[in-house]
């Protein structure tokens, strides 16, 4: 089951890395914000993780606060973009 | 490995891959749109598939609760996020290249805040 855990984590963090590297480099506003979010949803995939590792029940408060928290920012810098433009 | 310690592998690792597989799309697709679509249907499932390996893992009723809390927020907010990025960088005329069809009229440069 560890090895399940451990092969679980380095592929998120792969797929999270791939992301960052699209933050960084992405022409445009749309693109960080989508790589963002993209981002947020794959922490709360690791928290997940972590929950079936360590058995705790603390993770699955982080998980609603960052879905919450990704939605609000999403919708925010997309009403910047509408006003501000890209 | 009980029953239970099997599937909850299986559906770990099958999330991963989909997370993997959305991080990679996001890296290689060509322009926001596709992009977009990378970060929302790949993730959304591999979030639901990592949410119900925890749960198999863990296995106490208030995890599966609050894990399909997550899910249904996941599946209410993702849509409306693309949709609300998706709409502000076609409005502001991002990456209008790739597009096959074009319904919208032309940007306006300046659109009037709402």
């Amino acid at each position: 089951m560890s090895v399940v855990i451990a092969v679980s984590f380095a592929l998120i963090g792969l797929g999270a890395i791939a992301v960052l590297v699209r933050l960084l480099i992405g022409p445009t506003l749309a693109d960080r914000v989508v790589a963002t979010d993209l981002l947020l949803t794959l922490l709360m995939g690791a928290a997940a993780v972590e929950s079936a590792r360590s058995g705790e029940q603390v993770y699955l408060v982080v998980m609603v606060v960052i879905a919450v928290v990704a939605f609000l920012g999403t919708a925010s810098v997309a009403r910047y973009m509408e006003t501000k433009g890209p | 490995m009980t029953l239970t310690d099997a599937l909850s592998a299986i559906f770990l690792l099958s999330g991963a891959s989909l997370s993997l597989i959305a991080g990679i799309g996001v890296l290689r697709l060509p322009d926001v749109f596709a992009r977009m679509h990378a970060a929302t249907k790949p993730a959304t499932l591999g979030l639901v598939l990592l949410a119900i390996g925890a749960g198999f893992a863990v296995g106490s009723v208030a995890e599966w609760l609050t894990f399909s809390l997550v899910v249904a927020l996941q599946f209410l907010t993702a849509p409306a996020g693309a949709h609300l990025v998706g709409r502000a960088a076609a409005r502001a005329g991002i990456a209008r290249d790739h597009l096959v069809v074009d319904d919208l009229p032309r940007p306006r440069r300046s659109p009037e805040p709402p």
